[in-house]
Formats: C-alpha cells, structure tokens, sequence
C-alpha cells in the first residue's frame, strides 16, 4: 500500500504519523503529533493526568470550596469513629456440609460452554457462594488459565437484571402454567408430525442436549431445529466441504510451528479457544531452542496482530488476495480467475512469507479467520496440505459441536418460513435473534407471524420482550450439563449453586418439550452419560472421578485424514471503487453482545483502542484524514442498503480503506448497564455478506462522546532518555543488546529492579537515597512482566477485579478517568501511524523498595511491610490524594464517589470475603494479592515450613494464558523469579527515579525476518 | 501579658482561652477513654441469644473440649459456630422437651440456621485467623477470658487494635505450650516465669512479631 499523503494532514505532522519523527513510542495519535511542543506536550500532559481535575486546579472558588468541605467532613468523620459497633449475627449452618470448612473456600471442576469448545474451568467457592472462576489445570482447553469471558461469567450469575421467573404476556406467571398451557399445543404439533414446530438455538456443544432435541425431533419428524449464533464457522465449514469434501474443523498445534501465518484471525486473544493456543505459542516464545515467528494480515489491530513479527494492515479484499498470493506461490491450483495482482509492499511481504513457509514445510501453519470467504479457507486448507502441515501443526476432526450446520442460511430459511406462516411454534433456546439476527432476515417482522412464540433464556432480552412466554434460564453456574472441548473432549458443567431464581436449565426445558416436563436435569444428564458409557458396573466410580476432574478422560474426538480435492477457488475480492470496506467483527470484550449487561467486560478497556463503555467505527488516521473526520464524529454508514449512525474512533494500525465496527453494542432490553452503550452493528448485517463488504460513509455533523483510557495514568517519562517499552531481537540478543540503551546505565541503578543480572535485594552502594535502608531478610515479593507473551486479553484485569473486589464507575466516570482497574495494559505504538507495532505492557503496582507513596501519606495509610510491599491500610485513609500524585507510575486509584454496590443483595454475594470492599474517599492498589499472601504464609507456619515457590499465585498470574506473569519471593536464589530477574533482558520502569520497583519488565523479543524491512521509526 | 493579649480583652475572655482549651482536652480524653469503656467495648456484658447457651454448663461443668463445637478454629480462620446438628448429636438424647431448646429443634427440622449474636465482632477490615494463633501457642483463654465460668457469651477484651498489639509486640508474654491452648485452667509450671517460657516457646515456634499492617489489614 503506498504512503498517502493527504492535503488535509500538514507535512510535519504527516511526518510524524509517517514515524519518520517524533516519539519512539506513543499512546494517542495526539501525543504522537503534539510532540515538537514541550509546552503544549506539558499541557497535553496534565489534561491527561487529570482530565476532570483542569478546571478545578484553575478555578480558585472552586479550590476554596474543596477545602472547605474537606474540613467539615474531616471533623464529622472523627465524630462518627465514636459509635458502638452494630449488633451481628451469624448464622451457622443447621446440618454443615460434608467436606466443608468455615471460612476456607472449596474449589469445584465445571466448564463454559462456548460455541467453538467448552474451557474446564476450577470455581472457588466460599459457603456456598461461587466467587471466582479459575482454569482447571487438568483441562485440554484451560492448562489452569481462562480468558476474560469465563472470568467475568461470574458476574453473570449474580446479575440484578436476570430475569427471575416465567413470564406470559408480559405477566408474571410459573413453569406449571407453561406445562399446561404448551401441552395441549404441543399434542396438537404431533397429529401433525410437528410440521408446524421450530426450535432455535445457538451453537449447541452439549451433546446430552442435543441427544434430547434429537428425541424431541423423533416425536415431531416434521418438526426443524435451526443453530444460528452470529459467530459461527460457516465459512471454515463451507471451506472444508470445498477442499475435502467433509465437514471437519481444524485443530490447531501451535508447539510444534516455527511459522504461523494468521489472515483476518484473532488466534491467541479471542475467547476460550485462544486460552491453549496462546499458551502453546508463547511456550515457543520463550523456548532458548528458537522462538516461532508470526506474521499476521488483518484489517484492524488486535492482539495476535500486535503480538505478530510482522503485520501487515490490509482491508478484507487486501488479505484475500494475500491468500491466493500465498497460494500461488506454494503451488496450490487457484485456477484461471484465482490469482491476485498484489502492490509492492505487499509482494515483498508474500515473498519473504512464502520462503519462510517453504523452509519451514512441514512446521509451518496458515490460518484463516472465519470473516475470510469459504474459498479462501479452501486455499488456506490447501496451503496446508501442500506445506505438508496436516498432521503435524495442524489436524483435522469433526467439529466440536455435535450437529454442523451452516447456520445464517438455516436461520434465513426459518425466516422466510416464518414469514410464510408456515411456522405455528417457535421455541428459542438461550439465542437472541431480535437482536442479533442480519438485518435482511427481517426477523422481527417473520416472527410475529407465528402464534405461539416461547422463549427461554437468562434474561428477558429483545426477544422475550417479543414472546408470548419467556422462561428464565439458569447460568451455567447453576447448572448441570455438559459440553465438548474443541477437541471434542467431554467436560461436565456441574452447579455451584443452587439456581438463585425459579430457572430451569436447557435440559429440564427441553424435558418440557419431549414430553417429560419433570425431569430433572441432574437425572437426565446422568443417564445420558451412563448410556454413553454403555452402563458399565464401576459407572458411580467412573461418575465420580469425571466429577472430581472436570471431564472425562481419553474422550476426545479422534482426528481423521483428509484428502485434498480439487475446488474452484473463484475470482479474488476486488476493491470497491469509491467505497470502503466494513468489516464487522465480534468485539473483544462482549463478543456477540450476550456479556453487554455486564459491567466489568463493559468498563474493561478493549485489547487495541482502550475504548470502554461503547463500540466505535475505526477508521486509519489517513481514511479518517480523506473523510475529514476524527474520533467522536458521528458518521452514517450505509451498507448492503442499510443505514446507520456511529461515532468514529480514529485507530492506527487500522487498514486504510477499511472500517470496523464490533458487533454487540446498542442493545435496548440487556439489562441497566448493557443498554444504550454503542451502536448496534446487527442493524446492518446482512446474511449474504455477514462479516461486512463495501459501504459509504457520510459526516452526519453531529459528535459523541467516547470514553476512551488510553492516555489515563500517563506515566511521565518526560526528561528520561529511557523508554519504558524496550524491545530486542534475537539477533541484538547475540550482540548483547537487551533493548533500549541504557543511557544512564549505572551500577546498582536500583536494587531489585533493573536489569543485567544484578542481584536483587537492597543493594549496597545505590544511588543516594534519604529513604531507610530496608534490610529484607525473610520474603522479598516481587513480579517479572514478560513483554514478549502479554496478548493483551485483558483477562487479567478482569480476574484482578473478582479477585479483589474492584468496582465499576460507569462510562461518565471513565471519560473522568476515575477507572478502579489495579492492573491496566497500557499499550503503546511504535512506528508509522498506519502500521504501527503495538506493545502491550501490564501496569500494575510496582511495590517501589524507596516508595514515594509512602512517605507523602500524613496518617500512615500506606506504609512499608518487611516483605517489600507497599500495604495499603484503607481503614486509616482519609483520602489526600498525595500518595497518587506522588506515584511516578500512577498505579493508585481513588473511590471519587461510592463506586462499589452496597446496596444490591445479589452482588454481596460475588465479593471475595478476604478483601475488604473499599468506600468512597479511599484511595486503593494492587497489593499483590496480599491475601493469597497471608493465606500462603499461615499454611506454611502451621506446618513449620517456609513458603514455597508456587505457594503465592496472583490472580492476574493465575489467569494468564501465556503465562507472561511471574511472582514470587526474590530472596529465593532458586525460585522462577529470581531467575527471571537475573535474566539480562530484565528492567525496571524509571529507574533513574531510584524507586527500585519489585515489579519488572523482561524487553519484548520479536523474531522479525531479515527479509522484511523493518518498519520505519521501529 | 499585654504582648499577647489586646487591651480589649478582659479577665473573662482571657479565662475563656484556658477554659478553651481544658474543654477540647477533656472531650478528647473522653472520647479516648469512652472507646475503652464497656458501653463502647461491650467488656463484661452478658450478650442475649436466641437459646441461652451455657459455656459454663458445657465448658466447665461436662468438661466438653472448644474443639467438640468449634470444628475448624485449627485449620481456618473461623473457630466456626457449631451447627445446629452438633447439638443435635446430644439433644436429641438428653433435654429432648426442654422448652429453652425449642429453638434448636425447630432449627433442625425446618434446616433454618439459629440467628447467633455476634460477640468478638471484629471489624470488617481486620482479617483475624484463628488456626495461626492456635498453631504459634495462643491459649483460647488469653483472648476470650474464662469462659468456662460465663453462663452467657461476654467479652474479656476491647478488640482493639491496641490490644492485639500488646501481644503482637511481645508474645513472649502471653503464649502458652501448643498442647495446651484449649485447656481453660493452665497455669505456668512450677518455677517457670512466662517470660521465661514465653521466650522458649517463640523460639521452638517460630513466632514472629509481625507488626505490619497487612499482617491483618488487606
């Protein structure tokens, strides 16, 4: 792609986006442009720190009132301390549990279902109450680590927007009502085989539930059952049956590849598939044997794309042609119409690529994401076989779910049949189709064609509104089943609770539906699996034991041969003349808009464009430019004949003549937080071209206001010739260049800190210091970050927050930046605006040996333990501030208001009783986990021992998938780390400052290709 | 005195700066001292519950081991109260017709648990483990009193974090051999001074004096 160079954009600043000047690294495309200016950098500086806080710091009446108040509140709070403690009670159980102890938590195996492959997950459990979700170590998907979804599905359970209980006509009503209503109906459908019958669902993995649909369909042979969710793999299936002529789905083995190649597919950052996959590659990454190399081609920035040695930013119909290129190049038949011409860039990229694929044969993989068309998943399916990579990186099995279809024409016929009236029942298992079904289906209006409309889900979303019955589902949490892994692995969903509510699970509503309304579906997914097991005499043993692991062992699905046949790979995409292309795409935090009612996916910033709180149009800084139109402009997009209003979001890295929009915003019935964020991307679907295609857009004039945290807790690197990123090769590696020079290298620049194997400890002879010389003679805690495996999922932010009971503070306060998050990613660009590199680098507290925190505090609410952390005594703040306004890496977070929920019963029930639940006026941070600390520390007293290596596990290390997190007792010379400290690529965040953090960084490596050169700036 | 003080100001005003002063000293003593006293810190006052246990009945008279009710005070940070089946295991045996174990029974049919009054409330952001203090020779007696002797649950001490530290900063003071942390009658050995067994037993114990605020503050 050439270099634009639009006249709306001056040449200095063009310049800069170029990467040819300006900072190495930046945040915002502002900073990046600002930067010649110091002062207005300074300005840019503060509004940054404080965006609220500008008017405030300027306008003295204001001040005067601040200090006024804080007066008066200072001396009512000394009143209030003087009161007797409230009465309170505890409540003993009447017959206590077996296997229970008061005030320890249990943990139990259980599973999410997903569409692509259930992830085994392991639930921490106080009394009773589910709490938090681990990954179950022993789990084929999880490796003991989850992604964000499963993290954050515990505040799905508790939910106050749930619905309760069964509802007709939008009056309350029961499940025995529904009994005897529907029966009637019901036996009327089997006089006529059920030809007037229709069950929708999404992707079931549950094989027991599709065993009943099954059943249900035998009764009623005339009856449909349709799958459609809005992600789905219909294309990777059409692709399939194209290249081998069966439906099978790959699975894919990321150890044993030395070149990945990713197209338009989010590989490692997306959802419970990528929780393996990112561990396997990030293995490899950190393999002394050699690292793996990655290219990615995609047409919005995401975490694999960032991840990637080389990226490349192309629009949808750039990275088919990228595909045939690739193609042709390794001697797939792509046919007369199949090849494609490819622009300079893009030839010298194919080039190196397809060398590296070649001389890596073999151990090598290509994958294509499934917005790419089923041809180019045939061609990617072919490249495959020709490198030889079929069983070895990749394999091939049936797909995980048990019944295939292809979903969105499945759901497009049940349209049209509806609209025909051909349908006089339509149940809807757990989907949401008024919402998320393409616009051209004309669901709604298909819909109310039919009589009998019963819906049954979590809650009463845009279509139970629209049902004459809704019935409350319960949460998988809350429920007995099961559901295949992607490698078709039998994973048991067990209940941590009872259901809160009057739900029922998929099972007893599907019961209803056979005829069996009373079954309970702990019965009927136990003797489905007794059957499965052909009633073996040892079934309880055999019971047991899948119970106590999770799932059943050796019970994946065998992967089979495939035979390459020979497939027309039609024309390649062409370029819409005029026109851009729309890519719509699932969204990082809330997928296909089911998580839009919860408020830790909804506030966490997403993976790239540190947006919350709503979905954008990303437009590139040079489409934005050609347009005239920057971030929080209001545009109206028109596509496949539909219309849409939308706030851009300017986005480097962005493909030029690309715009995405994520789908799973602009819901109207998802509950009070899910409601009215963003734009409903849905509305301009359409079934022929589901992940988007050509579109137009028009300035509509008006502005939205986005909530972006990008630049909030800028850490201040001005005046420092250090960069807080640092990156490295393999290569520079060989030449002792661990990454950025250390201009002010000094010997013992910090003590536990920086790098180039120094020891860790307070060491003799720092920089001068008037802190106390803290002797650490017992445990030293301290972190090492890996830069070179953080995917930036966010999962770790999120299973920080359930850890430690961090609230929510709403869209309004983000844009204030008030956000709680202990742990933010703050990622960094480098390079040229429209192909920048991205770096992500995991913030949390630095737990500083000579804090500035500290010491600013005027009553002693943030002091020095022995072991090195900075404690945090929320009792004893009275809320200054100073300690955040001293801290050089802006980890403290203040409660501006009453952000945490003391009020709604439902949500007492997640919160981790070993962590206090903070109120407004208090200033917070990472600990560390301090209480897994303690939990640790007391286990080993008891037995007389020392804490183990391994004994302390963070939460944000626990969940890591590629495992990029490593804690541990720095005084320990044989624990990981202080391995990892010792490494020579270890280094500390403004150092010069001599705080000597515990928590450090190892430089990102990247493995970039000789061939390709490296992009500019970089 | 005319340094200080303007001619304007009589005998009245210049008294009414002392006085000043005596009050806002007085009310801060009182406000000290009211934290400490037994309306604020509830010392010594018998608490009402919902069935009159009797430690004094259970403890001193049948002889029944802390540990017989209070199952996990050795493994968790909860002594625990006993459920309703733990009474159940004797009650339903002897005293089947008391009317003072009505609740009992009818909290054992109808699986609803007894509404227990809290009486070693500690505040919500302290985090107190009782299996450590256990394990490092911490007598049951040193922190709840005789309660072998209480017909109703009372407290024995402040819980004020004053109080724990006095222990924090000197174990040596209070600690007691391990196997005799549930006995409610020990006494030190002949010719033996706490302090001096004190000393040992941190020593054999590995006890810390851990001070820091997140010893018990997260």
């Amino acid at each position: 792609m050439s270099e634009p160079t639009s006249s709306a954009v001056p040449v200095e600043v063009a310049q800069r986006l170029a990467g040819q000047s300006g900072r190495k690294y930046w945040k915002s495309l502002g900073e990046l442009t600002h930067d010649a200016d110091f002062s207005a950098r300074l300005t840019e500086h503060v509004r940054r720190e404080f965006p609220s806080q500008v008017e405030i710091l300027a306008d003295p009446v204001q001040r005067r009132t601040f200090l006024q108040l804080m007066g008066a509140s200072l001396a009512l709070a000394g009143i209030s301390s003087c009161t007797r403690q409230p009465d309170e009670h505890i409540l003993p159980y009447a017959k206590t549990p077996e296997a229970l102890i008061p005030g320890r938590p249990l943990y139990f195996a259980t599973a999410m279902p997903w569409a692509s492959g259930a992830i085994g997950l392991l639930v921490e459990s106080h009394m009773g109450r589910p709490t938090k979700i681990e990954g179950n170590p022993d789990h084929v998907a999880s490796h003991g680590a989850t992604d964000l979804f499963s993290q954050a599905s515990v505040l799905d359970l508790y939910d106050p927007d749930r619905s309760t209980t069964t509802v007709r006509n939008g009056r309350g009503s029961t499940w025995d009502e529904l009994v005897a209503s529907l029966g009637p109906d019901l036996e009327a459908q089997k006089l006529k085989g059920g030809a007037g019958l229709r069950i929708l669902s999404g992707t079931l993995n549950s094989p027991t539930l599709a065993a009943q649909l099954n059943e249900v369909l035998a009764m009623f042979p005339k009856a449909r059952w349709v799958q459609c969710e809005p992600v789905n793999r219909d294309n990777q299936r059409l692709g399939a049956l194209m290249s081998f002529a069966e439906d099978v789905a790959p699975r894919f083995d990321l150890s044993r590849a030395e070149v990945i190649v990713s197209l338009e597919c989010d590989l490692l950052a997306n959802g419970p598939e990528s929780v393996r996959l990112a561990r396997a590659w990030a293995d490899r990454r950190r393999s002394a044997a050699g690292m793996n190399r990655m290219y990615a081609v995609e047409s919005t920035p995401t975490g694999t794309g960032s991840l990637a040695d080389h990226r490349l930013a192309l629009a949808p119909s750039g990275i088919d042609r990228i595909a045939r290129a690739i193609a042709q190049a390794v001697g797939v038949d792509v046919g007369a119409a199949g090849g494609a011409q490819l622009g300079g860039e893009e030839q010298s990229f194919v080039a190196a690529l397809v060398k590296d694929l070649k001389a890596q044969a073999g151990k090598s993989l290509v994958v294509a994401g499934e917005p790419l068309s089923p041809q180019v998943h045939a061609l990617v399916n072919a490249i495959n076989v020709k490198l030889g990579n079929v069983g070895k990186t990749l394999h091939f099995a049936e797909p995980a779910a048990p019944v295939s279809v292809e979903q969105l024409a499945s759901l497009k016929r049940l349209s049209e049949e509806m609209a025909r009236r051909e349908v006089e029942i339509l149940v809807i298992l757990e989907a949401n189709p008024v919402y998320d079904a393409p616009a051209d289906c004309e669901f709604v209006a298909a819909m109310q064609q039919v009589p009998l409309r019963v819906h049954f889900g979590t809650r009463e979303d845009e279509t139970g509104v629209l049902c004459h019955w809704h019935v409350p589902a319960s949460h998988f949490l809350e429920t007995w089943s099961d559901a295949r892994a992607f490698d078709g692995s039998l994973s048991i969903v067990q209940p941590l609770i009872a259901p809160l509510y009057a739900t029922k699970s998929a099972h007893e509503f599907v019961s209803l539906l056979a005829g069996k309304p009373g079954a309970s579906g702990y019965d009927t997914l136990r003797e489905a699996w007794k059957a499965r097991m052909g009633a073996p005499a040892d079934f309880e043993a055999r019971w047991q034991r899948a119970l106590h692991d999770g799932f059943l062992a050796d019970s994946a699905v065998r992967t089979r041969e495939v035979s390459l046949k020979k497939f027309d790979a039609g024309a390649a995409s062409v370029t819409p003349t005029g026109e851009l292309e729309l890519a719509l795409r699932p969204d990082p935090s809330l997928h296909d808009g089911r998580f839009a009612n919860n408020g830790w996916l909804q506030e966490v910033p997403k993976p790239v464009s540190k947006l919350t709180w709503d979905n954008a149009l990303y437009l590139s800084p040079q489409t934005a430019a050609d347009l005239d139109v920057e971030s929080g402009d209001v545009v109206e997009v028109t596509h496949a004949g539909r219309k849409l209003k939308v706030a851009v979001w300017v986005q480097p890295g962005q493909a030029r003549g690309s715009a995405t929009l994520h789908m799973g915003f602009g819901r109207t019935h998802a509950g009070k937080l899910g409601n009215g964020p963003g734009f409903n991307a849905f509305a301009l679907r359409n079934s022929a071209m589901p992940w988007g295609g050509p579109a137009t857009i028009a300035r509509s004039g008006e502005t939205y206001k986005l909530a972006c945290a990008q630049e909030h807790h800028d850490m201040d690197a001005m005046g420092f010739e250090r960069d807080l990123v640092r990156e490295s090769t393999p290569a520079a590696f060989a030449r002792g260049e661990y990454g950025a020079p250390h201009l002010h290298a000094k010997p013992a620049e910090s003590a536990a800190g920086a790098g180039h194997g120094e020891k860790p400890g307070h060491a003799e002879g720092a920089l001068i210091t008037q802190y106390p010389a803290y002797k650490y003679e017992g445990y030293a805690w301290g972190m090492v970050i890996d830069l070179s495996t953080c995917v930036g999922c966010n999962a770790c932010v999120v299973a920080c927050q359930a850890e430690n009971n961090i609230p929510i503070v709403g869209k309004e306060q983000v844009a204030r930046g008030r956000e709680l998050h202990w742990i933010r990613i703050d990622r960094y660009f480098t390079g040229a605006a429209h192909n920048p590199r991205v770096v992500f680098q995991p913030i949390v507290c630095m737990q500083c040996e000579n804090a500035p925190c500290e010491v600013v505090c005027p009553v002693g609410a943030t002091v020095h333990g022995p072991e090195g952390l900075n404690d945090m005594v929320y009792n004893r703040c009275i809320g200054t501030k100073y300690c955040s306004n001293n801290c050089p890496y802006k980890v403290r977070r203040f409660n501006f208001l009453l952000y945490s929920d003391f009020t709604t019963p439902s949500l007492k029930l997640q919160r981790n009783p070993d962590v206090s639940v903070r109120s407004r006026g208090v200033m917070e941070k990472c600990t560390y986990c301090v209480q897994r600390i303690s939990q640790a520390r007391i286990d080993a007293k008891r037995e007389d021992r020392a804490i183990r290596d391994g004994d302390v596990v963070t939460a944000c290390q626990q969940v890591c998938p590629a495992q990029a997190i490593t804690f541990g007792d720095i005084n320990d010379k044989n624990s990981v780390v202080h391995r990892q400290k010792a490494l020579p690529h270890n280094y500390g965040l403004l150092t010069e400052l001599n705080t000597a953090p515990r928590t450090t960084y190892l430089s990102r490596v990247s493995n970039p290709n000789a061939d390709i050169p490296q992009v500019a700036g970089s | 005195m005319s340094q200080i003080f303007h001619k304007s100001f009589n005998t009245l005003s210049k008294a009414s700066v002392v006085l000043g002063g005596l009050l806002a000293a007085s009310a801060i003593a009182w406000l000290l001292g009211a934290n400490r006293a037994p309306y604020i810190s509830l010392i010594n006052v018998p608490r009402e519950q919902p069935v009159p246990f009797s430690h004094k009945h259970h403890v001193g008279g049948l002889g029944i081991d802390c540990r017989y009710c209070h199952t996990s005070v050795e493994e968790s940070a909860q002594a625990s109260i006993p459920s309703t089946k733990t009474c159940m295991t004797c009650h339903s045996q002897v005293w089947t017709n008391a009317a003072m174990l009505e609740p009992v029974r009818q909290s054992y049919q109808n699986d609803q648990s007894i509404p227990w009054l809290k009486v070693h409330d500690l505040p919500d952001f302290a985090y107190f483990n009782h299996s450590i203090h256990i394990a490092k020779g911490v007598g049951c007696q040193t922190c709840h009193g005789q309660v072998d002797e209480m017909p109703l649950m009372m407290r024995k001490n402040t819980l004020n974090m004053e109080w724990c530290l006095t222990c924090h900063r000197a174990p040596e003071k209070f600690l007691r051999p391990r196997e005799e942390v549930f006995n409610m009658n020990w006494t030190l050995p002949k010719g033996q001074t706490q302090e001096q067994l004190g000393a040992e037993l941190v020593e054999q114990y590995h006890v810390q004096k851990l001070t820091n605020c997140s010893t018990c503050h997260r």
